[in-house]
């Protein structure tokens, strides 16, 4: 049963197990599913959807896939199906309050009740946006309903508060869409995002006395000392965060802003740094980077040792020639290329990953992100979970 | 088998019935997601209120081992006793102490066991418990004794999302994420909390609310439970909704924020917005 259903869920990217598909069978058979769609929806996201972002390409498989067996609306007349209408289009309508003389007007086409219950019937038989003409509702058409028409009769009414409310539609309204792993982060994002760094910071490993343990050995062992150890749990993990400030950069300033005062707070080291488009002998303290700011790189490299894990955030894209050529910078005579000072730090810090909010169906299209990519050995991530995830994984991992 | 269907003082929705229904039904464990204050650990206490049986919570630490859920040896009094003589140190049972899934396992009523922020434990924490919640025993190496369930416990465990869940372990639970509530199920809730809480009040006080929910930026936006105590301060202190209502003028805040609004940053983030507004009417 539903084996297409769990393929193409499988298909889509969401990880459900042979075992949870039995379970499906199972919690079938124990008479769960009702034989009612929705709840058969509900069960099926309860034994196949383990993580909320998942639950969205769920939804879309199972709107593909049940297509058919849906209930479908009546079509009306003209063979037009009936569907919802769009919130907005009925709020528009809302506004307009009507006049003593316009509803005088109304009564000439048999009351105000009646112009309502024609205008409702005409609402669900719509299909689409409509303009002009003189039956549909639309936009600048003759028809009495609408707005900007001509007809006196015209009336904007809002949206009949029972109205027919379809629970076929549950999936389809796709509640779950901001939760997707693979959106950009937005600030509803931000805080999961964040907890995964977190998670990361406290995997630091480091000798300590395990003292109840202490204890409870040396009890077993009949009073000898037998001494114990356990893995420190604390933050000991240190990031250098360098962020790109300024030009092209400027759209995202505010999304990295948000994603690293948050990270802030999880940290107990922390330093961060900017530089603008790429880095070079310099770096600023400060992200108004003026020149009291000032640090020179080969100084960060020498205080910062090799445990530092370094995450650059930044778009990646400039000219070339801000990469590979001396003096190539916009800012500034640079001795050497901003190729040389990335692959000099990158030599010192092993661990290090390049952040980019560009998403990365766009980053062939620029010539200095392929540049950056290769010298970071692909360990470039886009500014999403997903990305952000897999940038972690890499930082704890090499 | 009782179907759970919401109680008195909890408003379910029909996508969170049918995953407990399942969980029942089908005796696995069912992790609850959700935004903080959407009610996940309310939900335990209520399952179990609205079918009669006895709430066991274990409210997970960062500190918190799964053996303690088990039984822990108490090798200490052990030694102690034998120190001081005691006849008891022959037994090794009596310095076994039952966790909190030993006493689950051993009710004679299957109880309701709550395990409460799994993911504030270690990394390691649900992958030891894994043979234990599915096959609902375990085995004692100081008395040599397995420890198997008469009656499978009703397990919900809830999770904020802080640490990702070992893919193994998700594999044999249910799952369900609390969506924050809509609009309706909202009036729902709070009809259920302060039943005739005069109608006006709760209109202005939920646009209010999900206005607030609105500003982008915010660090911890206000959820069900938020709401809820602040209803109750505006009732204690009488606030009529002619004062809500009055969110264009200088009173751009609502009274009483310091309930809706819990960290600092938020609170100056608002009162500037609030000014910015103000300042664009004038």
């Amino acid at each position: 049963m539903f084996i297409g259903f769990f393929l193409a869920l499988r298909a889509a990217g969401v990880k459900a197990s042979l075992r949870e598909y039995l379970t499906l069978q199972e919690a079938m058979q124990a008479g769960l599913g009702d034989y009612d769609i929705d709840t058969f929806y509900f069960l099926a996201r309860a034994t196949l959807v383990k993580d909320e972002r998942f639950i969205d390409k769920f939804d879309r498989v199972f709107a593909e896939s049940f297509k058919g067996v849906l209930r479908q609306k009546p079509a009306g007349p003209d063979g037009v199906e009936v569907q919802e209408l769009p919130e907005e289009w009925l709020r528009l309508m809302a506004e307009k309050i009507l006049t003593e003389e316009e509803k005088a007007e109304i009564e000439a086409m048999g009351g105000f009740e009646k112009l309502m219950e024609t205008l409702r019937q005409r609402l669900e038989e719509q299909k689409s946006r409509h303009q002009g003409g003189n039956k549909w509702i639309g936009t600048a058409g003759t028809s009495p309903f609408g707005a900007n028409g001509f007809n006196p009769e015209g009336v904007r009414i809002g949206q009949n508060k029972t109205r027919n409310k379809s629970a076929v539609k549950v999936w389809d309204k796709r509640e779950f869409r901001n939760l997707a792993g693979d959106v950009e982060i937005g600030t509803r994002n931000m805080k999961v995002a964040l907890r995964r760094l977190r998670r990361f910071a406290r995997e630091g490993a480091a000798d300590l006395l395990d003292l109840p343990g202490t204890i409870g050995s040396t009890a077993r062992n009949a009073g000898y000392l037998d001494l114990k150890m356990m893995p420190e749990r604390h933050n000991a993990v240190k990031i250098l965060l360098l962020l790109d400030i300024g030009g092209s950069m400027d759209e995202h300033v505010s999304l990295c802003e948000q994603l690293f005062t948050a990270a802030k707070g999880e940290f107990k080291h922390l330093v961060h740094l900017y530089f603008h488009n790429c880095p070079y002998e310099t770096l600023y303290q400060d992200a108004r980077m003026r020149i009291g700011d000032r640090l020179a790189t080969a100084d960060v490299l020498n205080k910062y040792d090799h445990t530092w894990k370094l995450i650059f955030i930044g778009d990646a894209s400039m000219s070339p020639y801000e990469l590979i050529q001396p003096g190539g910078s916009v800012s500034h005579w640079n001795e050497e290329s901003g190729q040389v000072w990335l692959s000099r730090m990158l030599q010192h810090y092993q661990k290090a990953v390049w952040i980019n909010p560009v998403p990365p169906a766009h980053w062939q299209h620029s010539q200095s992100t392929k540049i950056i990519r290769a010298l970071f050995e692909d360990r470039m991530f886009g500014l999403t979970l997903e990305g952000l995830d897999a940038a972690m994984r890499k930082l704890m991992r090499s | 088998m009782a179907k759970f269907t919401g109680t008195a003082s909890y408003v379910a929705t029909e996508d969170l019935k049918v995953a407990v229904n399942a969980a029942i039904t089908l005796e696995r464990p069912l992790l609850i997601k959700g935004e903080p204050g959407t009610g996940k650990t309310i939900l335990a206490q209520e399952v179990a209120s609205a079918l009669g049986k006895r709430l066991i919570p274990w409210h997970v630490k960062s500190t918190t081992r799964a053996q303690q859920g088990l039984y822990e040896y108490d090798a200490v009094s052990r030694l102690r006793d034998s120190q001081l003589g005691d006849a008891r140190v022959h037994d090794i049972k009596n310095y076994i102490v039952k966790g909190k899934l030993w006493e689950a396992f051993e009710a004679d009523v299957a109880p309701v066991l709550l395990i409460d922020e799994i993911d504030k434990a270690d990394i390691e924490f649900p992958n030891d418990l894994l043979l234990e919640l599915d096959r609902m025993e375990f085995f004692v190496y100081e008395t040599r004794e397995t420890i198997k369930a008469t009656n499978r416990p009703i397990i919900i465990i809830t999770s904020n999302n802080e640490k990702e869940l070992p893919d193994a372990f998700l594999r044999r639970c249910f799952f369900h994420y609390i969506q924050f509530p809509n609009r309706e199920t909202m009036e729902q809730i709070v009809e259920v909390h302060y039943p005739g809480i005069k109608l006006l009040l709760l209109r202005e006080a939920l646009n209010s609310f999900f206005d607030l929910r609105e500003i982008p930026g915010l660090k911890k936006r206000p959820s069900t439970s938020e709401l809820l105590d602040w209803l109750k301060l505006l009732l204690a202190e009488d606030i009529g909704p002619e004062l809500l209502r009055e969110r264009n003028a200088a009173k751009l805040i609502p009274p009483l924020h310091g309930a809706l609004l819990k960290n600092e940053q938020d609170v100056h983030l608002f009162e500037r917005l609030a000014f910015l507004h103000r300042r664009g009417q004038n």
